[in-house]
């Protein structure tokens, strides 16, 4: 655990809020539709000389949807990505799309557009004639064209800037008319490639507001590929987490990290503290593991099974763990260990304490008291325990 | 200091000989050395200076030289049309093949250029003759009976300035060409433009500076021209370059033919002058 990690933490708690409150009105208008899924990927594969980029991946997207693919680079998300738009064509598997196959079309006849991480607009025209590039390949009659370019651009309140270029406009700009570029065709699906890479950070967080609720208003079905699980998590009202070409687990942001499947899942979305050790105890509906490098047990007590004796690994988040100068009064679920550093971000302060085995645990506290006194300092001897909800058994 | 450099190159090489030949076509020619009136004289505490434009007058009175400018001009013109069309496809070619090939490719285009210039026009002399390379080949075939005339033809003189200048044009364009950013086609494809539209619409429109770089580096020199046109065209070929040759070498007229050299200038300013006015255009 480093302290970028930390950083990757703070907000997130806020958004994972704010994603579940955006994320309501959005639930209902894709469970209009629950018969059957708008998007079915299909076993899709896709090998590049001797290297599996994508793995037999199954997917099932519902209309309205904001879905995010988030892997680190080269997990196969970008390739998933192309194969839709059809700039690259799958090895096997089958990509419907509201009951169309997809295989024999070509990308400059799919109802697919994709907004590209470099947004790519054309340099030499202006912003009103990107926009309405499309509509023109489309033989859209000319008066029609021009009234639904500018309806668009007043979507992303571009319409005053219809005859800049490209290299005039700034970063979140380009975004707007690269998205305005797509939207005016109105596709069935969208596809956004690392939407907000290209933009500085301070950007980066206001745009993804901005983007879910200009998706949300025209209400368009689309596919996001991201590395930045605080984007994904923002945007998106479903997650695949994706590692090398196959989807590890997909859930809604909170599900995904709340209860990861699996050590992948739990390490890559926010931090965590993993800790491992074998069954000792099987009782309905609750496992007892005896940790490596804790003096108490771990006592789990949601939904839980195992066989006696399997390895297995424990998921704790840090915002889940209590600091405490007392010892607990449970038999479980605690241990002892020293404060190694603390770090004071206002609201709460991340804990990094050493265990007496030597592994590093990270726990942040809500900063309730003012004064710094009463509150562990560094090299204390302090406990740190979590209740029994709270561990996740991770197997894999 | 840097700035200097280039500046004073400039007044050395190019600034001094277009003024002395500026100045050698107002003069007048007389049997002297050197073969040209002077300018101004000092004489009795005056002044005298002596602007003749009978050598610009000279050249309109003459169909030969109006013809020979012509001549040049549709000529340089076709060439660098032709040089295009051949050019371009190979320019792209090369800029969409892999980095390890394009090298090869690359010296491909420049490798003829490393032989003297004089002996692959020659050798264009031995492929077009009437018992040339092409001609036994056909006749061998049974394609013809008779040989094909084709040196001394104003094809030949095409086929010589095309194949002379074709790596100016492609290597210009080659420059810009491997710059596109690929993902623009990628976009364009996705919008919903087949690939040849795609190339029409972006590919050609943004490769622009390139052709032009490229056409000015070929119809400029291909206007002057004065070897290819007299070792493939035979002497029937008029053209400006060989005019100017006659003028100076043959005539010893220095006057007229510097008079020539100015207005072959004032033609070739034109184009140059448009280009600029569109690069300048670009950098806003």
């Amino acid at each position: 655990m480093n302290k970028s990690g930390l950083v990757r933490f703070y907000p997130f708690d806020e958004i994972a809020l704010f994603t579940t409150m955006t994320k309501e009105k959005q639930k209902i208008s894709a469970n209009a539709d629950n018969s059957k899924p708008y998007i079915e990927i299909k076993n899709i594969s896709k090998s590049f000389d001797n290297f599996v980029a994508v793995n037999g991946i199954n997917l099932e997207i519902k209309e309205g949807e904001i879905f995010a693919l988030l892997g680190s680079s080269g997990c196969g998300k970008s390739t998933l990505l192309r194969m839709l738009a059809g700039l690259e064509t799958p090895t096997t598997g089958e990509i419907i799309i509201d009951g169309r196959d997809m295989a024999s079309i070509p990308p400059f006849k799919r109802p697919i557009n994709m907004m590209f991480q470099s947004y790519a607009l054309f340099p030499h025209m202006t912003v009103e004639q990107n926009v309405a590039f499309g509509l023109k390949q489309d033989r859209v009659p000319r008066n029609q064209i021009k009234e639904k370019v500018m309806e668009t651009l007043k979507l992303v309140e571009m319409e005053a800037y219809t005859k800049r270029k490209s290299h005039q406009l700034s970063g979140g700009q380009r975004q707007r008319v690269a998205l305005a570029r797509i939207l005016v065709k109105s596709p069935k699906l969208l596809l956004l490639d690392e939407p907000m890479a290209a933009l500085d950070k301070k950007l980066r967080g206001q745009m993804q507001i901005e983007l879910v609720n200009i998706l949300e208003d025209v209400g368009v079905t689309c596919i996001m590929v991201t590395h930045d699980q605080e984007e994904a998590m923002t945007m998106a009202s479903r997650i695949a987490v994706m590692d090398q070409g196959n989807i590890i687990q997909i859930g809604p942001p909170s599900e995904v990290y709340e209860f990861p499947n699996s050590r992948f899942s739990a390490e890559f979305i926010g931090t965590v503290n993993l800790f491992d050790g074998k069954i000792k105890e099987d009782r309905p509906d609750q496992v007892m593991i005896k940790a490596n490098d804790l003096d108490a047990d771990i006592l789990i007590d949601h939904g839980v099974t195992g066989t006696l004796g399997m390895k297995v690994s424990v998921a704790v988040r840090p915002e889940k763990i209590i600091v405490t100068r007392e010892q607990p009064d449970s038999k479980y679920n605690w241990t002892q260990g020293t404060v190694e550093e603390i770090v004071y971000l206002g609201g709460f302060s991340t804990y990094y304490v050493k265990l007496d085995s030597g592994k590093q645990v990270v726990a942040t506290q809500a900063n309730l008291n003012r004064t710094i006194h009463e509150r562990p300092s560094w090299d204390e001897k302090i406990y740190l325990s979590w209740l029994p909800v709270s561990g996740v058994m991770l197997i894999k | 200091m840097v700035i200097a450099i280039p500046l004073i190159w400039m007044v050395l090489f190019f600034l001094i000989p277009f003024a002395i030949v500026l100045k050698i076509s107002f003069a007048e020619m007389v049997i002297a050395i050197p073969p040209f009136s002077a300018l101004w004289e000092y004489s009795e505490g005056v002044l005298n200076i002596k602007l003749s434009m009978d050598n610009y007058l000279f050249l309109l009175t003459d169909d030969l030289y109006i013809r020979a400018y012509a001549k040049s001009l549709k000529l340089a013109f076709i060439s660098m049309s032709l040089c295009l069309l051949i050019g371009y496809p190979m320019a792209y070619a090369i800029a969409r093949s892999g980095p390890s090939i394009r090298n090869i490719l690359l010296l491909g285009v420049i490798l003829p250029s490393w032989t003297s210039f004089l002996i692959r026009i020659y050798a264009w002399i031995g492929i077009l003759k009437n018992n040339g390379l092409i001609n036994n080949l056909l006749l061998w075939l049974g394609i013809i009976d008779q040989p094909l005339i084709m040196l001394n033809t104003d094809i030949a003189v095409y086929i010589g300035i095309v194949y002379a200048y074709l790596p100016f044009m492609i290597l210009p364009l080659y420059t810009n060409l491997v710059k596109h950013d690929y993902t623009l086609l990628e976009a364009a494809y996705d919008l919903g433009a087949k690939p040849w539209k795609s190339f029409v619409f972006i590919t050609i429109p943004l490769s622009l500076p390139g052709i032009i770089a490229g056409a000015m580096l070929v119809f400029i020199p291909a206007v002057g021209e004065f070897v290819i046109p007299e070792l493939l065209g035979g002497s029937e070929t008029l053209m400006i370059g060989k005019v100017l040759w006659q003028e100076f070498f043959n005539n010893r007229d220095w006057p007229v033919a510097s008079a020539v050299a100015m207005v072959m200038l004032l033609f070739l300013a034109l184009p140059l002058a448009v280009f600029h006015h569109y690069q300048s255009e670009e950098a806003l």
